[in-house]
């Protein structure tokens, strides 16, 4: 079982909403799209259902084409960022309406939503009304109305992201396992890296309607092909710099904190990116090295910090473990773990190596 | 804790209130009360009357006919109005420049003042020389408005149905629009068909704003009065003698204002009841949940 897209493109009027994309989904793998709001992912996964016609291009399931293939046909089930439910039906009238329409029968029915359900942990609430829950409770109706279809591609767009904190952890949690024995192809829509990173499997970075990069999702974060798809995927966002290198030694452009590189790559300038958990008030790795800041901003969220600080020209932001209570204002010393930093050349593409 | 002084004064600003309300509420409605209750006579000279104009109103049969007449057209109007607006609500455009095209041809009949669209529509349905009494005719229909009741009837309630249908259309319109597109998305993906989706999506989801609508059409039909005056005048005989037309015809014509304000009074009771019991009835599942 594969999903693939081979050159789809999506016009509408003049606008180009998705450039020609190639993408390769293979059987019991859950993959994620990440990338920003407008950067294309429900325009993708509508194209991946058939409940929208890509402009050019060809999508073909199980080695069948079927481009232009009525969403009825295909053997689909989404779950949408609100919570779509039948307002007047139970949670149990719910979860089994996409059977009823088939035509199952009703024992079959009430055994496989009851799996559901006890799955999702629906069973108390199977008389109840939608309405009558909380948000949760009703993203997972919908969650089970998707599941129990036993569908061959389950598209999940930012699922979560009409949840609270709390909510959005826990079923967070769970998603990896409920899709892990079954026969299909889950993709999931996020805009947040750390959703990526939790739910593993396969991530595809997007920008502005082009995949920049698909693959294995620990290998697209810590190898990003390039400095767009490693800026896609770092949230803070990443931290970027001109520096260059001379033999063993690298500089930053704009000031003189200086580095030794066991890499063997050319002599020159390159860009670097530098994820803001790498930058802290305390060391970190055998190989760091201590820069000056002034304080910007300073915000503690749960048990991490994060301080923006400026250094000459640039601007920076850190992260660091635990509450580390910083003065705006106040000039400060960090530290940065230069066996992270991340290459790239002036065609930004990831320096590997060599 | 704050101290706060005590200062009563503030109820001062209530009494323009107070006096606003009086004169456009109470104190005339408490003068029909007062009618009500007593036989009136000239230069201002009253007797107590007691429960007496309630009783004869509530058993004549004049009125029990004008309720009958009443109910009957109010229940016609509904049943052809509400599903007929939310059918034109459901084929108009959702975007684009049919949208305020569409919106502006659905106003257009709420603008027009009542006694214009009586006016309008008596001679439109004139036998001899209206446009539409003289195409029924040319083609073969004995139709006549004005002297047989059944064309009186008919006439009346395509006047209203024109008139009003607009109301629900705009209304379900709105209800219609408020619905996220994923719902229908959603339904597709089941396979779910035309019907069910406006069976177990649009109309639950319409809910709210239907029954505004039938409320208010069905207060506004209820009391009735300009157009079918200006076109029938309540005839012929009286067949289209609506409430509020016998209540003038009682209070003006005849100039009985006991019966009459006692009437006004159980007609406005039977308003007051009708959208009470109905309103509880539409909100009972909302309280449920």
């Amino acid at each position: 079982m594969s999903l693939e897209l081979k050159n789809v493109e999506k016009k509408v009027g003049i606008d180009t909403h998705i450039h020609p994309t190639s993408l390769k989904l293979e059987k019991n793998t859950i993959n994620v799209l990440l990338g920003s709001t407008l950067a294309g992912k429900t325009t993708l996964m509508q194209i991946m259902a058939g409940l929208d016609k890509p402009t050019s291009g060809e999508i073909w399931f199980n080695g069948e084409n079927v481009t232009g293939m009525k969403v009825q046909k295909r053997n689909c089930s989404m779950v949408y960022q609100q919570f779509i439910n039948y307002p007047n039906y139970t949670v149990y009238e719910n979860i089994a309406s996409p059977l009823a329409i088939t035509g199952v029968k009703d024992n079959e029915i009430k055994q496989r939503v009851g799996k559901v359900a006890e799955l999702l942990k629906l069973s108390a609430m199977l008389n109840k009304k939608p309405d009558e829950l909380s948000g949760g409770q009703q993203q997972r109706t919908a969650l089970a109305r998707a599941l129990v279809k036993d569908s061959d591609l389950i598209l999940l767009d930012e699922p979560l992201a009409n949840l609270d904190f709390k909510l959005r952890e826990e079923l967070r949690e769970e998603l990896p396992k409920l899709f892990e024995d079954r026969d299909c192809i889950v993709v999931y829509a996020t805009t947040e890296p750390s959703d990526a990173l939790m739910i593993g499997g396969n991530t595809a970075t997007l920008l502005e309607g082009k995949v920049i990069q698909y693959g294995k999702t620990l290998e697209v974060y810590n190898k990003p092909e390039n400095l767009i798809s490693a800026k896609v995927f770092s949230d803070p966002p990443m931290n970027i710099a001109e520096i260059t290198k001379s033999g063993e030694n690298c500089k930053f452009v704009d000031n003189n904190v200086q580095w030794k590189l066991s890499k063997r790559i050319k002599d020159g300038t390159y860009k670097i990116g530098i994820r803001p958990h790498n930058i802290t008030t305390y060391k970190e790795g055998n190989n760091s090295v201590e820069i000056n800041g002034k304080v910007q901003i300073s915000e503690l969220s749960g048990s991490e910090s994060l301080i923006h600080f400026t250094n000459g020209n640039l601007n920076w932001v850190s992260l660091s473990n635990g509450i580390q209570q910083k003065n705006v204002g106040e000039d400060t010393k960090l530290y940065m773990n230069t066996d992270e930093f991340l290459y790239f050349d002036q065609d930004n593409r990831l320096v590997n190596n060599g | 804790m704050m101290n706060k002084t005590i200062n009563q004064k503030a109820w001062y600003f209530v009494i323009p209130v107070f006096i606003l309300v009086a004169f456009n509420a109470a104190i005339p409605l408490m003068t029909v009360v007062n009618y009500s209750f007593q036989e009136t006579f000239g230069n201002n000279v009253f007797a107590w009357e007691g429960t007496r104009w309630f009783k004869q109103i509530l058993l004549s049969e004049r009125f029990h006919a004008a309720l009958g007449r009443q109910f009957a057209f109010t229940f016609i109007i509904l049943l052809i109005q509400i599903p007929l607006g939310i059918a034109i609500a459901l084929t108009m455009p959702k975007k684009g420049w049919g949208v305020p095209v569409c919106l502006i041809l659905m106003s257009m009949p709420l603008l027009i003042p009542w006694n214009v669209v009586g006016a309008m529509w008596n001679i439109f349905a004139l036998p001899d020389i209206g446009f539409l009494g003289h195409t029924l005719n040319s083609v073969g229909f004995d139709y006549n408005f004005t002297q047989q009741p059944g064309d009186a009837w008919f006439t009346t309630i395509l006047m209203d149905v024109w008139h009003w249908t607009s109301l629900v259309v705009l209304l379900s319109y709105a209800g219609l629009n408020s619905i996220q597109p994923a719902y229908y998305q959603a339904a597709e993906i089941d396979g779910a068909s035309r019907w069910a989706t406006f069976r177990y999506i649009e109309l639950p989801k319409m809910k709210k704003v239907l029954t505004l609508a039938i409320l208010l059409r069905f207060m506004d039909s209820f009391m009735i009065y300009t157009e079918p005056f200006v076109l029938t005048g309540g005839g012929p005989g009286n067949t289209t003698a609506f409430l509020s037309i016998d209540l003038v015809k009682m209070a003006l014509g005849q100039f009985d204002l006991g019966p009459a304000a006692a009437m006004s009074l159980i007609y406005f009771f039977i308003v007051l009841l009708v959208c009470w019991v109905f309103y509880n009835l539409m909100m009972k599942n909302e309280a449920q949940s």
